[in-house]
């Protein structure tokens, strides 16, 4: 593979019960395209969890995947209301979800450390009343 | 473990007919907290929760987990059963709590998986 393969989402901010489809749909993809099986789990979950805040948080969003020759760079874009303190967003526990989120499995402010985690870089800006950019790469074996 | 033992193990129905049940299980994670279900990793494990929504077979797929079982009787609706038959997923239904289900499958030597990545 010597060209970059894109990707591109838009997630719905109205249906929770939705989210989610279009990292399956990465995942699917990546499989397919034989990528490294540990690489495409780690940005599954990891983009999952993207997704998830996409629908809970932002109002909805866009997602853009680049696979390279040795990398998956995601990007996942919004426009909603931004994060006032990005360091307390990023402690595990800490959440801004509503009771409703919880009751659906989500909003226990694992969110962000799992994207974290699950990615060998990430980056986070994010500006209160503008949006917020999430980018993170997984190395490919 | 196999599938099988572990449907044998909580006296649970099984949801999805067409489900390989010889398919080995490797670890298992109980919780109704998908996040903290994606905080862990393993392989080939299955998942104990209460929690009934299509969220959950999605953190299964996500996680390569090859088995859900629905605690405290609860039963999922047709369209979640039909995304996790999609996905190979095995879906059992017990009528035991979360805590005799999780204790019955340890005592069968099923363990909790690893955090690391």
């Amino acid at each position: 593979m010597s060209e970059a393969i894109t990707l591109r989402y838009t997630v719905p901010g109205d249906d929770f019960t939705r989210a989610g489809e279009a990292s399956a749909d990465v995942k699917r993809n990546l499989k397919r395209m034989g990528v490294d099986r540990e690489a495409v789990r780690k940005a599954a979950i990891a983009l999952y969890e993207g997704e998830i805040n996409l629908a809970i948080h932002a109002g909805g969003g866009e997602i853009t995947v680049t696979l390279t020759p040795d990398t998956i760079v995601m990007l996942l874009e919004d426009h909603g209301p931004g994060i006032p303190d990005i360091s307390l967003a990023m402690s595990e526990g800490w959440s801004t979800a509503p009771d409703e989120v919880r009751s659906l499995g989500f909003g226990a402010g694992m969110g962000l450390p799992n994207m974290k985690k699950y990615s060998d870089r990430f980056d986070i800006q994010s500006t209160v009343g503008v949006g917020t950019t999430i980018r993170m790469e997984v190395d490919l074996a | 473990m196999k599938i099988r033992e572990i449907l044998d193990a909580l006296g649970a129905r099984l949801l999805t007919p067409d489900a390989d049940l010889e398919v080995d299980v490797h670890a298992a994670c109980g919780s109704d907290m998908m996040s903290d279900v994606l905080a862990y990793v393993k392989d080939q494990g299955v998942l104990l929760t209460g929690l009934n929504n299509p969220q959950v077979v999605r953190t299964a797929d996500m996680m390569d987990m090859v088995c859900i079982v629905f605690v405290r009787g609860k039963v999922p609706g047709e369209g979640i059963l039909e995304l996790a038959a999609a996905r190979d997923i095995a879906v059992l239904t017990t009528e035991k709590t979360m805590f005799s289900a999780c204790g019955l499958l340890y005592e069968k030597g099923l363990r909790g998986g690893t955090s690391h990545v």
